[in-house]
């Protein structure tokens, strides 16, 4: 077992630089400006799915509320921006010159107090960090106490994403409405719209990824990633050794936010809006499927999950709009019946095996299960 | 007090509260079925949406034989128009229970991923078939209009008969679970699975049965929706959130959970819904019961179970 684990361990290693010289070499030489931003919008998610395979695939916490952290460091982030494209001489044309336009056709004079820590982009950048990670303490850190998981942490944050959406729609003086913060220019003084800033933003984006695909797996790796799986495999078992698990499952959820949130502020950077439409309940359970069809364990799966997935979407809506949520809706039902492990399971199950004669878990192998039950 | 004499404030209390028993009655149709399905069997049906759709669409299409084939019955349609929704959504729930969700009692995560696939598909077939656009159902004459109770008071006879269906449909999935056999083996395979399959119930048998009859009153509580108002392609997911925080509320496996959660969760809103904006008394809602969850997770009412 010890060394079959050491070879996942670098077979992983393999997959992130096949991931990494894919989207830092071959997509920007292969595709113009246009797609290569459509590609970094996508990278965005898989930040979502890599947080996901920590929390979901490897201490059996499903949340059903990720977009909600996705978006808050998007709204975060787009704050920044937004304030910065309202100075006084942008928006000279308002009855209130030097606030958000939305703010303004809402009758609001004066920039509210939690829009006042946005004018730094220092208190920003920790802010985007900050903020979903403490709202994931708020909401778990009872929860994981009092062990409630399983369906109805799930139930929990879903209807949070909800309370989420309803508050982004409704307090439009304040963060927007359903149009989201729109009109975003330039970040210190550096315009985020040509084509060269969204070169420079995508290469971030990937560097940033790529750190926390490593982070993640430092994680993982670590003695804390086994306690993890121990969690997810047994709660009970390793409560009784000794562990306060509800301490490392909140751990785990609150840097699960974290790296959501990171994503969500290069969203905002890249595409240069942020809307509620990545908040809600749908675009949560979206999240949910990358990481799933990635393979929730793999790290590099969720990755390559994400591109696929969302490609597919793309490729299906241009041409067959109609047929989208079929394909979707297929999909989700093929990876929980016949692949539950994901791309990643199918790889070193199914094709490594055959073309290597290399076995990395047992025929009936204890990892093969995809999820305990709860 | 808010500019209103005494009267007017009680008549609008009235309304209100008239209001909120209408909602009540919604939640617990919607609920009724996945309390069934989720309390009893353990299965998340993100579907359960999508199977009150089935039956809205049922009733419009019941409704447009009968304009065409026998106007002279229209008054009754409705009644045909429920035995059609809950055949029609109970044998789909039935066809769905054999060919997706008894692979996954195990994993009872994985059926929440799995019905959310089967809710777009059912989404676009819907869309594919009856269009995107929402459609409404005529109303028979007699159900159209409202009781005068008191001159500032009226109650609409649509509300009163949801409100009456919701109550004779829960009196017998209640008397269902608690004297007939079926039901009995239910509770036996709730509290344990293996045991009852030691002393012979057949434990698939029952969840089949289980996981139609909860699709089955969804469809009903879907052909009662199209009294109130219209339905789309997409309206079910409206309702997913709401319908999984009353059963979780009211204890998941408790009928009595379900009933006392549902018009907790109404009133409040309703009530609210005076003081603040829509949107602003749905989220304060949302926030108590979430709140209340997290210091009594296993809902209002428990029911003592040996695992």
């Amino acid at each position: 077992m010890s060394a079959t684990r050491m070879d996942l361990r670098k077979l992983e290693l393999i997959g992130i630089a096949i991931i990494a010289v894919l989207i830092l070499v071959v997509l920007p030489l292969a595709l113009d400006a246009f797609r290569l931003n459509l590609v970094g919008k996508y990278l965005t998610l898989a930040f979502v799915a890599v947080g996901l395979v920590l929390c979901w695939g490897h201490t059996g916490i499903l949340s059903l509320g990720q977009g909600v952290f996705f978006g808050l460091g998007g709204y975060c982030m787009a704050a920044f921006l937004k304030l910065e494209a309202s100075s006084p001489a942008n928006t000279k044309i308002q009855s209130t010159p030097g606030i958000p336009d939305f703010m303004d056709w809402n009758q609001i004079t004066e920039i509210p107090w939690f829009w006042v820590p946005f004018k730094s982009l220092p208190a920003t950048l920790i802010l985007v960090l900050l903020v979903p990670a403490a709202l994931a303490f708020i909401l778990s850190a009872p929860m994981f106490k009092r062990r409630v998981g399983g369906v109805y942490f799930a139930i929990i944050t879903q209807a949070m994403a909800a309370v989420m959406t309803i508050l982004i729609v409704g307090r439009q003086g304040y963060t927007g409405g359903i149009n989201g913060i729109t009109d975003l220019r330039t970040l210190l003084g550096w315009d985020i719209r040509p084509d060269f800033s969204k070169y420079v933003l995508y290469f971030v984006c990937c560097f940033l990824l790529i750190g926390c695909i490593f982070l993640a797996r430092y994680v993982v790796g670590s003695k804390l990633g086994r306690i993890l799986v121990a969690v997810r495999d047994k709660e009970d078992r390793v409560r009784f050794s000794g562990y306060d698990v509800s301490s490392f499952k909140v751990f785990v959820f609150c840097l699960a936010a974290s790296i959501s949130a990171i994503g969500g502020a290069m969203f905002t950077l890249q595409v240069g809006f942020m809307s509620p439409s990545f908040v809600g309940i749908v675009p949560s359970i979206e999240m949910v499927i990358f990481a799933a069809v990635g393979g929730r364990h793999s790290l590099v799966g969720a990755v390559a999950g994400t591109l696929l997935v969302m490609w597919g979407k793309t490729l299906f809506s241009e041409s067959f709009p109609e047929l989208w949520l079929f394909a979707m809706g297929g999909l989700f039902i093929a990876v929980v019946l016949l692949f539950p492990r994901g791309l990643a399971g199918l790889f070193t199950d199914q094709l490594l095996p055959r073309l290597f004669n290399m076995r990395f878990f047992g025929r009936s192998g204890e990892r093969v299960s995809p999820a305990p039950a709860e | 007090m808010f500019g209103y004499t005494f009267g007017e404030l009680g008549s609008i209390l009235a309304m209100q509260t008239f209001a909120g028993l209408i909602l009540f009655s919604i939640f617990l149709l919607m609920a009724l079925g996945l309390a069934i399905i989720f309390g009893q069997m353990g299965v998340i049906n993100m579907a359960h949406g999508e199977f009150m759709i089935l039956g809205a669409y049922m009733t419009y299409l019941t409704s447009h034989v009968f304009q065409n084939y026998a106007p002279g019955l229209f008054g009754g349609y409705f009644f045909v128009a429920m035995a059609v929704a809950f055949v029609v959504s109970g044998a789909l729930g039935l066809l769905v229970e054999w060919a997706l969700i008894r692979h996954l009692y195990a994993r009872p995560l994985d059926t929440l991923l799995a019905t959310w696939g089967l809710s777009l598909i059912l989404q676009q077939a819907y869309r594919s078939i009856f269009g995107p656009r929402e459609v409404g159902v005529t109303l028979p004459d007699w159900m159209m209009g409202s009781l005068p109770v008191t001159e500032t008071i009226e109650v609409q006879i649509n509300g009163l008969f949801v409100m009456g269906l919701t109550l004779i449909i829960t009196g017998i999935v209640a008397l269902l679970l608690f004297k007939s056999k079926w039901g009995l083996q239910v509770r036996a395979v709730t509290a344990n699975r293996t045991m009852s399959g030691a002393v012979g119930i057949d434990t698939r048998r029952v969840d089949r049965l289980t996981f139609g009859l909860g699709c089955g009153i969804a469809g009903i509580a879907g052909s009662a929706f199209t009294m109130i108002g219209s339905t789309g392609p997409t309206a079910g997911q409206l309702y997913i959130v709401d319908t999984f925080l009353v059963v979780v509320f009211g204890g998941a496996q408790s009928l009595l959970g379900t009933i006392f959660s549902a018009l907790t969760i109404s009133q409040s809103q309703s009530t609210l819904e005076f003081f603040l904006t829509g949107s602003m008394a749905k989220v304060i809602t949302l926030l108590i019961v979430i709140g209340l969850l997290m210091l009594r997770p296993q809902g209002l009412f428990v029911l003592k179970v040996r695992k």
